[in-house]
Protein backbone atom coordinates (compact mmCIF):
# COMPACT_ATOMS: atom_id res chain seq x y z
CA UNK A 1 0.00 0.00 0.00
CA UNK A 2 2.79 2.38 0.90
CA UNK A 3 6.18 2.11 -0.70
CA UNK A 4 9.14 4.42 -0.10
CA UNK A 5 12.17 4.24 -2.37
CA UNK A 6 15.42 5.97 -1.37
CA UNK A 7 13.53 8.82 0.25
CA UNK A 8 15.72 11.76 1.16
CA UNK A 9 14.39 14.91 2.77
CA UNK A 10 16.44 17.97 3.59
CA UNK A 11 14.73 21.05 5.05
CA UNK A 12 15.61 24.61 4.09
CA UNK A 13 17.49 25.01 7.41
CA UNK A 14 19.83 22.17 6.43
CA UNK A 15 18.32 19.48 8.68
CA UNK A 16 18.22 16.07 6.99
CA UNK A 17 15.10 14.32 8.32
CA UNK A 18 15.12 11.39 5.96
CA UNK A 19 18.35 9.95 4.64
CA UNK A 20 17.54 7.17 2.21
CA UNK A 21 14.44 5.44 3.57
CA UNK A 22 13.13 2.28 1.86
CA UNK A 23 9.99 0.65 3.17
CA UNK A 24 6.89 -1.34 2.23
CA UNK A 25 3.72 -1.20 4.31
CA UNK A 26 0.87 -3.51 3.38
CA UNK A 27 -2.87 -3.01 3.51
CA UNK A 28 -4.34 -3.85 6.90
CA UNK A 29 -1.07 -3.58 8.82
CA UNK A 30 -0.65 -1.81 12.17
CA UNK A 31 2.75 -0.15 12.27
CA UNK A 32 4.44 1.73 15.11
CA UNK A 33 7.07 4.27 14.14
CA UNK A 34 9.45 4.78 17.06
CA UNK A 35 12.67 6.68 17.69
CA UNK A 36 14.05 9.59 19.71
CA UNK A 37 12.73 13.13 19.26
CA UNK A 38 14.04 14.71 16.07
CA UNK A 39 14.78 11.30 14.52
CA UNK A 40 12.56 11.96 11.51
CA UNK A 41 9.34 10.18 12.57
CA UNK A 42 7.06 13.12 11.85
CA UNK A 43 8.66 13.79 8.48
CA UNK A 44 8.23 10.11 7.64
CA UNK A 45 4.48 10.22 8.20
CA UNK A 46 3.98 13.73 6.80
CA UNK A 47 5.44 12.61 3.48
CA UNK A 48 2.69 9.98 3.21
CA UNK A 49 -0.17 12.49 3.30
CA UNK A 50 1.94 15.06 1.49
CA UNK A 51 2.30 17.69 4.12
CA UNK A 52 5.97 17.35 3.21
CA UNK A 53 7.45 16.47 -0.17
CA UNK A 54 10.66 14.39 -0.41
CA UNK A 55 13.73 16.19 -1.77
CA UNK A 56 14.73 12.99 -3.56
CA UNK A 57 13.30 9.51 -3.94
CA UNK A 58 9.70 8.32 -4.25
CA UNK A 59 6.76 7.87 -1.90
CA UNK A 60 3.93 5.77 -3.33
CA UNK A 61 0.40 5.37 -2.00
CA UNK A 62 -1.02 2.47 -4.02
CA UNK A 63 -0.14 3.57 -7.55
CA UNK A 64 0.11 7.26 -6.75
CA UNK A 65 3.52 8.88 -6.67
CA UNK A 66 2.74 11.21 -3.76
CA UNK A 67 5.73 13.50 -4.24
CA UNK A 68 4.88 14.11 -7.89
CA UNK A 69 1.19 14.72 -7.24
CA UNK A 70 -0.20 17.95 -8.68
CA UNK A 71 -1.54 20.40 -6.11
CA UNK A 72 -5.11 19.91 -7.26
CA UNK A 73 -4.84 16.13 -6.85
CA UNK A 74 -3.74 16.37 -3.20
CA UNK A 75 -7.31 16.62 -1.76
CA UNK A 76 -8.21 13.29 -3.42
CA UNK A 77 -5.23 11.60 -1.73
CA UNK A 78 -6.08 13.09 1.66
CA UNK A 79 -9.65 11.83 1.47
CA UNK A 80 -8.21 8.32 1.54
CA UNK A 81 -6.14 9.03 4.65
CA UNK A 82 -7.27 9.98 8.16
CA UNK A 83 -4.83 11.90 10.35
CA UNK A 84 -4.82 12.08 14.17
CA UNK A 85 -2.58 14.56 15.98
CA UNK A 86 -1.05 14.74 19.43
CA UNK A 87 -2.72 18.11 20.00
CA UNK A 88 -6.07 16.88 18.55
CA UNK A 89 -6.48 19.90 16.25
CA UNK A 90 -10.18 20.33 16.95
CA UNK A 91 -11.96 23.54 16.05
CA UNK A 92 -12.85 25.17 19.37
CA UNK A 93 -15.94 26.92 18.07
CA UNK A 94 -17.55 23.76 16.71
CA UNK A 95 -19.16 21.15 18.93
CA UNK A 96 -18.22 17.46 18.86
CA UNK A 97 -20.78 16.59 16.20
CA UNK A 98 -19.80 19.54 14.00
CA UNK A 99 -16.08 18.81 14.35
CA UNK A 100 -16.65 15.33 12.98
CA UNK A 101 -19.22 16.34 10.36
CA UNK A 102 -16.75 18.93 9.10
CA UNK A 103 -14.62 16.19 7.47
CA UNK A 104 -17.65 15.02 5.50
CA UNK A 105 -18.93 18.48 4.55
CA UNK A 106 -15.55 19.14 3.04
CA UNK A 107 -15.95 16.19 0.68
CA UNK A 108 -19.51 17.29 -0.11
CA UNK A 109 -21.45 14.39 1.42
CA UNK A 110 -25.23 14.73 1.60
CA UNK A 111 -26.72 15.82 4.96
CA UNK A 112 -28.40 12.43 5.40
CA UNK A 113 -25.11 10.58 4.84
CA UNK A 114 -23.34 12.96 7.20
CA UNK A 115 -25.87 12.32 9.99
CA UNK A 116 -25.64 8.57 9.53
CA UNK A 117 -21.84 8.36 9.40
CA UNK A 118 -21.22 10.81 12.26
CA UNK A 119 -23.62 8.94 14.54
CA UNK A 120 -21.88 5.70 13.67
CA UNK A 121 -18.41 6.92 14.60
CA UNK A 122 -19.69 8.69 17.70
CA UNK A 123 -20.93 5.30 18.84
CA UNK A 124 -17.60 3.65 17.97
CA UNK A 125 -15.60 6.15 20.06
CA UNK A 126 -18.25 6.20 22.82
CA UNK A 127 -19.19 9.89 22.62
CA UNK A 128 -22.82 9.74 21.53
CA UNK A 129 -23.90 11.45 24.77
CA UNK A 130 -21.44 14.30 24.32
CA UNK A 131 -22.18 15.16 20.70
CA UNK A 132 -23.38 18.70 21.55
CA UNK A 133 -20.48 19.59 23.84
CA UNK A 134 -17.61 21.83 22.82
CA UNK A 135 -13.94 20.75 22.89
CA UNK A 136 -13.12 22.86 25.97
CA UNK A 137 -15.81 20.99 27.91
CA UNK A 138 -14.12 17.64 27.23
CA UNK A 139 -11.17 15.84 28.85
CA UNK A 140 -7.99 15.25 26.82
CA UNK A 141 -8.96 11.64 26.18
CA UNK A 142 -12.40 12.64 24.96
CA UNK A 143 -10.92 15.27 22.69
CA UNK A 144 -8.60 12.67 21.20
CA UNK A 145 -11.58 10.41 20.60
CA UNK A 146 -13.29 13.21 18.68
CA UNK A 147 -10.12 13.65 16.64
CA UNK A 148 -10.04 9.90 15.90
CA UNK A 149 -13.73 9.94 14.99
CA UNK A 150 -13.07 12.79 12.56
CA UNK A 151 -10.18 10.89 10.99
CA UNK A 152 -12.20 7.74 10.33
CA UNK A 153 -15.64 9.15 9.55
CA UNK A 154 -15.12 9.04 5.79
CA UNK A 155 -13.84 5.46 6.04
CA UNK A 156 -10.26 6.05 4.94
CA UNK A 157 -8.02 3.17 3.91
CA UNK A 158 -5.21 4.45 6.10
CA UNK A 159 -5.12 6.23 9.46
CA UNK A 160 -1.96 8.06 10.41
CA UNK A 161 -1.54 9.02 14.06
CA UNK A 162 1.25 11.30 15.25
CA UNK A 163 1.79 10.69 18.99
CA UNK A 164 -1.93 10.17 19.67
CA UNK A 165 -1.34 9.32 23.33
CA UNK A 166 1.40 11.92 23.87
CA UNK A 167 -0.83 14.27 25.88
CA UNK A 168 -2.85 11.63 27.71
CA UNK A 169 -2.54 9.85 31.04
CA UNK A 170 -1.77 6.09 30.90
CA UNK A 171 -5.32 4.93 31.58
CA UNK A 172 -6.80 7.12 28.87
CA UNK A 173 -4.04 6.00 26.51
CA UNK A 174 -5.27 2.41 26.79
CA UNK A 175 -8.79 3.50 25.88
CA UNK A 176 -7.48 5.30 22.85
CA UNK A 177 -5.38 2.30 21.80
CA UNK A 178 -8.46 0.16 22.15
CA UNK A 179 -10.23 2.34 19.57
CA UNK A 180 -7.27 2.10 17.18
CA UNK A 181 -7.33 -1.69 17.56
CA UNK A 182 -11.01 -1.71 16.63
CA UNK A 183 -10.35 0.45 13.58
CA UNK A 184 -7.50 -1.82 12.51
CA UNK A 185 -9.70 -4.89 13.01
CA UNK A 186 -12.07 -3.44 10.38
CA UNK A 187 -9.24 -3.63 7.86
CA UNK A 188 -7.94 -0.05 8.05
CA UNK A 189 -4.16 0.28 7.90
CA UNK A 190 -2.68 2.20 10.83
CA UNK A 191 0.66 3.97 11.05
CA UNK A 192 1.34 5.43 14.47
CA UNK A 193 4.36 7.46 15.54
CA UNK A 194 4.71 7.04 19.28
CA UNK A 195 6.93 7.39 22.34
CA UNK A 196 4.66 5.18 24.43
CA UNK A 197 6.86 2.27 25.42
CA UNK A 198 4.13 0.51 27.45
CA UNK A 199 1.75 0.53 24.53
CA UNK A 200 4.29 -0.73 21.99
CA UNK A 201 5.52 -3.49 24.28
CA UNK A 202 2.02 -4.63 25.27
CA UNK A 203 0.02 -4.44 22.05
CA UNK A 204 2.53 -6.00 19.71
CA UNK A 205 2.64 -4.94 16.06
CA UNK A 206 5.27 -4.18 13.45
CA UNK A 207 7.82 -1.67 14.78
CA UNK A 208 9.85 0.62 12.54
CA UNK A 209 12.62 2.43 14.43
CA UNK A 210 14.03 5.60 12.88
CA UNK A 211 17.19 7.38 13.98
CA UNK A 212 18.99 10.19 12.18
CA UNK A 213 16.62 9.88 9.22
CA UNK A 214 17.33 6.18 8.56
CA UNK A 215 15.48 2.99 9.50
CA UNK A 216 17.64 1.14 11.99
CA UNK A 217 15.13 -1.62 12.79
CA UNK A 218 12.01 -3.05 11.16
CA UNK A 219 10.54 -5.92 13.13
CA UNK A 220 7.12 -7.56 13.14
CA UNK A 221 5.92 -7.97 16.74
CA UNK A 222 9.01 -6.08 17.92
CA UNK A 223 9.40 -4.11 21.13
CA UNK A 224 9.94 -0.43 21.76
CA UNK A 225 13.68 -0.81 22.19
CA UNK A 226 14.43 2.46 23.99
CA UNK A 227 14.61 3.30 27.68
CA UNK B 1 -20.46 22.19 -6.52
CA UNK B 2 -23.85 20.94 -5.34
CA UNK B 3 -26.56 23.11 -3.80
CA UNK B 4 -25.92 21.67 -0.33
CA UNK B 5 -22.32 22.79 -0.50
CA UNK B 6 -23.34 26.23 -1.71
CA UNK B 7 -25.80 26.49 1.18
CA UNK B 8 -23.05 25.41 3.53
CA UNK B 9 -20.71 28.10 2.17
CA UNK B 10 -23.36 30.78 2.74
CA UNK B 11 -24.20 29.45 6.21
CA UNK B 12 -20.51 29.26 7.19
CA UNK B 13 -19.78 32.76 5.92
CA UNK B 14 -22.64 34.19 8.03
CA UNK B 15 -21.71 32.12 11.09
CA UNK B 16 -18.12 33.23 10.84
CA UNK B 17 -19.14 36.89 10.93
CA UNK B 18 -20.98 36.21 14.18
CA UNK B 19 -18.22 34.05 15.67
CA UNK B 20 -15.37 36.46 15.01
CA UNK B 21 -17.17 39.55 16.29
CA UNK B 22 -14.20 41.77 17.04
CA UNK B 23 -12.47 40.98 13.80
CA UNK B 24 -15.72 41.54 11.93
CA UNK B 25 -16.05 44.90 13.67
CA UNK B 26 -12.43 45.82 12.80
CA UNK B 27 -12.87 44.86 9.14
CA UNK B 28 -16.19 46.67 8.78
CA UNK B 29 -14.71 49.78 10.43
CA UNK B 30 -11.78 49.71 8.00
CA UNK B 31 -14.16 49.46 5.04
CA UNK B 32 -16.40 52.20 6.48
CA UNK B 33 -13.59 54.68 7.09
CA UNK B 34 -12.01 54.19 3.69
CA UNK B 35 -15.31 54.29 1.84
CA UNK B 36 -16.25 57.56 3.56
CA UNK B 37 -12.97 59.07 2.37
CA UNK B 38 -13.40 57.58 -1.11
CA UNK B 39 -17.02 58.78 -1.21
CA UNK B 40 -16.25 62.36 -0.17
CA UNK B 41 -13.38 62.51 -2.60
CA UNK B 42 -15.49 61.11 -5.42
CA UNK B 43 -18.27 63.61 -4.73
CA UNK B 44 -15.76 66.44 -4.97
CA UNK B 45 -14.09 65.02 -8.05
CA UNK B 46 -17.32 64.36 -9.91
CA UNK B 47 -18.63 67.84 -9.16
CA UNK B 48 -15.38 69.44 -10.22
CA UNK B 49 -15.53 67.36 -13.39
CA UNK B 50 -19.06 68.62 -14.03
CA UNK B 51 -17.89 72.24 -13.66
CA UNK B 52 -14.91 71.51 -15.88
CA UNK B 53 -17.22 70.04 -18.51
CA UNK B 54 -19.51 73.08 -18.25
CA UNK B 55 -16.54 75.36 -18.79
CA UNK B 56 -15.36 73.35 -21.75
CA UNK B 57 -18.77 73.24 -23.32
CA UNK B 58 -19.03 76.97 -22.96
CA UNK B 59 -16.08 77.50 -25.31
CA UNK B 60 -17.43 78.94 -28.55
CA UNK B 61 -15.91 79.40 -31.99
CA UNK B 62 -16.74 82.66 -33.73
CA UNK B 63 -16.54 82.49 -37.51
CA UNK B 64 -16.45 85.94 -39.15
CA UNK B 65 -17.87 85.89 -42.67
CA UNK B 66 -16.02 87.48 -45.57
CA UNK B 67 -17.50 90.85 -46.66
CA UNK B 68 -17.53 89.63 -50.24
CA UNK B 69 -19.92 86.80 -49.37
CA UNK B 70 -23.42 87.15 -50.82
CA UNK B 71 -26.45 85.28 -49.51
CA UNK B 72 -25.67 82.18 -51.58
CA UNK B 73 -22.10 82.16 -50.29
CA UNK B 74 -23.33 82.50 -46.70
CA UNK B 75 -25.70 79.59 -47.27
CA UNK B 76 -22.83 77.56 -48.65
CA UNK B 77 -20.63 78.33 -45.66
CA UNK B 78 -23.49 77.41 -43.33
CA UNK B 79 -23.91 74.10 -45.16
CA UNK B 80 -20.19 73.40 -44.88
CA UNK B 81 -20.32 74.06 -41.13
CA UNK B 82 -23.44 71.95 -40.66
CA UNK B 83 -21.97 69.08 -42.66
CA UNK B 84 -18.90 68.94 -40.43
CA UNK B 85 -19.60 66.22 -37.79
CA UNK B 86 -17.09 67.83 -35.44
CA UNK B 87 -19.33 70.89 -35.12
CA UNK B 88 -22.58 71.45 -33.28
CA UNK B 89 -24.93 74.28 -32.25
CA UNK B 90 -24.38 76.34 -35.40
CA UNK B 91 -26.01 79.75 -35.07
CA UNK B 92 -26.03 82.57 -37.55
CA UNK B 93 -25.94 86.16 -36.44
CA UNK B 94 -26.22 88.90 -39.07
CA UNK B 95 -24.13 92.08 -38.90
CA UNK B 96 -27.25 93.97 -37.72
CA UNK B 97 -27.73 91.56 -34.85
CA UNK B 98 -24.05 91.88 -34.01
CA UNK B 99 -24.40 95.64 -33.89
CA UNK B 100 -27.42 95.34 -31.57
CA UNK B 101 -25.32 93.22 -29.23
CA UNK B 102 -22.58 95.82 -29.35
CA UNK B 103 -24.98 98.68 -28.62
CA UNK B 104 -26.38 96.72 -25.67
CA UNK B 105 -22.92 96.01 -24.39
CA UNK B 106 -21.11 99.30 -24.98
CA UNK B 107 -23.77 101.99 -25.14
CA UNK B 108 -25.99 104.02 -27.42
CA UNK B 109 -23.15 105.90 -29.09
CA UNK B 110 -22.53 102.82 -31.16
CA UNK B 111 -25.97 103.32 -32.68
CA UNK B 112 -24.21 105.78 -35.02
CA UNK B 113 -22.85 102.82 -36.91
CA UNK B 114 -26.33 101.95 -38.05
CA UNK B 115 -25.65 104.33 -40.99
CA UNK B 116 -22.74 102.25 -42.23
CA UNK B 117 -22.42 98.97 -40.37
CA UNK B 118 -18.72 98.01 -40.30
CA UNK B 119 -19.42 94.63 -38.69
CA UNK B 120 -19.45 91.27 -40.40
CA UNK B 121 -21.98 88.47 -40.36
CA UNK B 122 -20.99 85.82 -37.85
CA UNK B 123 -21.50 82.09 -37.28
CA UNK B 124 -21.28 80.93 -33.66
CA UNK B 125 -20.41 77.25 -33.49
CA UNK B 126 -19.22 74.78 -30.86
CA UNK B 127 -16.99 71.75 -31.24
CA UNK B 128 -18.87 68.48 -30.66
CA UNK B 129 -15.95 67.42 -28.46
CA UNK B 130 -14.75 70.61 -26.74
CA UNK B 131 -11.20 69.22 -26.69
CA UNK B 132 -11.27 69.46 -30.53
CA UNK B 133 -11.93 73.21 -30.49
CA UNK B 134 -8.49 74.31 -31.63
CA UNK B 135 -8.18 71.68 -34.34
CA UNK B 136 -11.61 72.33 -35.76
CA UNK B 137 -11.11 76.10 -35.66
CA UNK B 138 -8.02 75.69 -37.83
CA UNK B 139 -10.09 73.56 -40.20
CA UNK B 140 -12.78 76.25 -40.54
CA UNK B 141 -10.10 78.82 -41.40
CA UNK B 142 -9.66 76.92 -44.65
CA UNK B 143 -13.31 77.32 -45.70
CA UNK B 144 -14.20 79.78 -48.49
CA UNK B 145 -15.79 82.96 -47.16
CA UNK B 146 -14.55 82.34 -43.64
CA UNK B 147 -12.70 85.58 -43.07
CA UNK B 148 -11.45 84.94 -39.59
CA UNK B 149 -11.97 82.33 -36.89
CA UNK B 150 -11.79 83.31 -33.20
CA UNK B 151 -11.98 80.93 -30.24
CA UNK B 152 -10.10 82.74 -27.46
CA UNK B 153 -6.68 81.60 -28.63
CA UNK B 154 -4.24 81.07 -25.79
CA UNK B 155 -6.92 81.22 -23.09
CA UNK B 156 -8.69 78.09 -24.35
CA UNK B 157 -5.45 76.12 -24.51
CA UNK B 158 -4.65 77.17 -20.95
CA UNK B 159 -8.12 76.34 -19.71
CA UNK B 160 -8.03 72.90 -21.29
CA UNK B 161 -4.58 72.26 -19.88
CA UNK B 162 -5.67 73.13 -16.37
CA UNK B 163 -8.83 71.07 -16.63
CA UNK B 164 -7.04 68.05 -18.07
CA UNK B 165 -4.29 68.19 -15.46
CA UNK B 166 -6.93 68.52 -12.75
CA UNK B 167 -8.80 65.50 -14.06
CA UNK B 168 -5.65 63.36 -14.34
CA UNK B 169 -4.49 64.29 -10.85
CA UNK B 170 -7.97 63.41 -9.60
CA UNK B 171 -7.96 60.03 -11.29
CA UNK B 172 -4.49 59.19 -9.95
CA UNK B 173 -5.49 60.26 -6.43
CA UNK B 174 -8.68 58.23 -6.64
CA UNK B 175 -6.85 55.09 -7.79
CA UNK B 176 -4.23 55.58 -5.06
CA UNK B 177 -7.00 55.96 -2.49
CA UNK B 178 -8.81 52.81 -3.62
CA UNK B 179 -5.54 50.86 -3.56
CA UNK B 180 -4.74 52.11 -0.07
CA UNK B 181 -8.22 51.06 0.97
CA UNK B 182 -7.73 47.62 -0.55
CA UNK B 183 -4.39 47.22 1.18
CA UNK B 184 -5.82 48.33 4.52
CA UNK B 185 -8.80 46.02 4.25
CA UNK B 186 -6.86 43.02 3.01
CA UNK B 187 -4.54 43.48 6.00
CA UNK B 188 -7.43 43.58 8.44
CA UNK B 189 -8.97 40.52 6.84
CA UNK B 190 -5.58 38.82 6.90
CA UNK B 191 -5.47 39.25 10.68
CA UNK B 192 -8.89 37.60 10.93
CA UNK B 193 -7.71 34.77 8.72
CA UNK B 194 -4.43 34.28 10.60
CA UNK B 195 -6.59 33.71 13.66
CA UNK B 196 -8.31 30.95 11.70
CA UNK B 197 -5.17 29.39 10.26
CA UNK B 198 -5.83 26.15 12.10
CA UNK B 199 -9.30 25.89 10.61
CA UNK B 200 -7.85 26.16 7.11
CA UNK B 201 -5.09 23.69 7.95
CA UNK B 202 -7.60 21.11 9.19
CA UNK B 203 -9.86 21.64 6.20
CA UNK B 204 -6.91 20.98 3.91
CA UNK B 205 -5.86 17.90 5.88
CA UNK B 206 -9.27 16.30 5.64
CA UNK B 207 -9.18 16.76 1.89
CA UNK B 208 -10.87 20.08 1.16
CA UNK B 209 -10.09 21.57 -2.23
CA UNK B 210 -8.70 25.10 -2.35
CA UNK B 211 -11.92 26.53 -3.71
CA UNK B 212 -13.92 24.83 -0.94
CA UNK B 213 -11.73 26.59 1.63
CA UNK B 214 -11.72 29.87 -0.20
CA UNK B 215 -15.40 30.40 -1.07
CA UNK B 216 -16.76 30.97 2.49
CA UNK B 217 -13.94 33.44 3.15
CA UNK B 218 -14.64 35.33 -0.05
CA UNK B 219 -18.37 35.40 0.74
CA UNK B 220 -17.51 36.69 4.19
CA UNK B 221 -15.35 39.40 2.59
CA UNK B 222 -18.31 40.38 0.42
CA UNK B 223 -20.64 40.65 3.45
CA UNK B 224 -18.02 42.74 5.24
CA UNK B 225 -17.75 44.98 2.19
CA UNK B 226 -21.53 45.43 2.03
CA UNK B 227 -21.87 46.05 5.77
CA UNK B 228 -18.94 48.47 5.64
CA UNK B 229 -20.53 50.39 2.76
CA UNK B 230 -23.88 51.03 4.50
CA UNK B 231 -22.76 53.84 6.79
CA UNK B 232 -20.74 55.73 4.14
CA UNK B 233 -23.72 55.51 1.77
CA UNK B 234 -26.11 56.94 4.35
CA UNK B 235 -23.71 59.64 5.54
CA UNK B 236 -22.76 60.81 2.07
CA UNK B 237 -26.38 60.84 0.89
CA UNK B 238 -27.48 62.93 3.87
CA UNK B 239 -24.50 65.25 3.59
CA UNK B 240 -24.93 65.76 -0.15
CA UNK B 241 -28.69 66.37 0.08
CA UNK B 242 -28.18 68.98 2.81
CA UNK B 243 -25.17 70.63 1.18
CA UNK B 244 -26.95 70.72 -2.18
CA UNK B 245 -30.03 72.39 -0.72
CA UNK B 246 -27.82 74.88 1.12
CA UNK B 247 -25.38 75.74 -1.67
CA UNK B 248 -27.39 75.41 -4.86
CA UNK B 249 -29.69 78.44 -4.38
CA UNK B 250 -26.65 80.61 -3.64
CA UNK B 251 -25.00 79.84 -6.96
CA UNK B 252 -25.86 81.93 -9.98
CA UNK B 253 -25.48 80.98 -13.61
CA UNK B 254 -25.26 77.56 -15.09
CA UNK B 255 -21.51 77.13 -15.12
CA UNK B 256 -20.98 76.39 -11.45
CA UNK B 257 -24.02 74.26 -10.69
CA UNK B 258 -23.37 71.11 -8.59
CA UNK B 259 -24.56 67.75 -9.90
CA UNK B 260 -28.27 67.40 -9.21
CA UNK B 261 -29.07 65.04 -6.33
CA UNK B 262 -30.46 62.27 -8.52
CA UNK B 263 -29.27 60.25 -10.30
CA UNK B 264 -25.85 61.30 -8.99
CA UNK B 265 -26.34 60.03 -5.45
CA UNK B 266 -27.69 56.68 -6.69
CA UNK B 267 -24.71 56.27 -8.97
CA UNK B 268 -22.29 57.20 -6.19
CA UNK B 269 -23.94 54.80 -3.72
CA UNK B 270 -23.89 52.03 -6.30
CA UNK B 271 -20.23 52.68 -6.91
CA UNK B 272 -19.40 52.70 -3.18
CA UNK B 273 -21.25 49.42 -2.72
CA UNK B 274 -19.39 47.87 -5.64
CA UNK B 275 -16.04 49.10 -4.34
CA UNK B 276 -16.92 47.70 -0.89
CA UNK B 277 -17.83 44.32 -2.34
CA UNK B 278 -14.78 44.27 -4.55
CA UNK B 279 -12.27 45.17 -1.86
CA UNK B 280 -13.89 42.75 0.61
CA UNK B 281 -13.76 39.86 -1.84
CA UNK B 282 -10.31 40.76 -3.09
CA UNK B 283 -8.94 41.24 0.44
CA UNK B 284 -10.22 37.80 1.46
CA UNK B 285 -8.98 36.16 -1.70
CA UNK B 286 -5.46 37.54 -1.27
CA UNK B 287 -5.28 36.77 2.44
CA UNK B 288 -6.54 33.21 2.30
CA UNK B 289 -4.24 32.37 -0.61
CA UNK B 290 -1.24 32.41 1.70
CA UNK B 291 -2.62 29.66 3.90
CA UNK B 292 -3.69 27.27 1.19
CA UNK B 293 -0.28 25.76 0.68
CA UNK B 294 -0.66 23.13 3.42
Amino acid sequence: MIKMKNVYKKYANGVVASNGINIDIHRGEFVYVVGPSGAGKSTFIKMIYREEVPTNGEVHFDNINVGQLQQKEVPKLRRRIGVVFQDFKLLPKLNVYENIAFALEVIEETPAEIRKKVNEVLKLVGLTQKARMFPNELSGGEQQRVSIARSIVNQPELVIADEPTGNLDPETSWDIMDIFEKINARGTTIIMATHNKEVVNTIRHRVIAIEGGIIIRDEIGGDYGYE
Amino acid sequence: MNSETLKRHFRESFKSIGRNRWMTFASISAVTVTLIIVGVFMTMMMNLDKIATNLEEDVEIKVLVDLAADDAAIKELEKQLKDNPKLTEIEFSSNEEELEIMIKGYGEEFALYKQGNPLRHVFYVKATDPQDTIKVAKEIEGYDYAFEVKYGEGKVEKLFNILNTGRNVGIVLMIALVFTAMFLISNTIRITIVARKQEIEIMKLVGATNSFVRIPFILEGIWLGILGAILPMILITLAYFNLYDYIQPKLEGELFQPLSKTPFIYQLNGLLLLIGIFIGAWGSFMSVRKFLKV
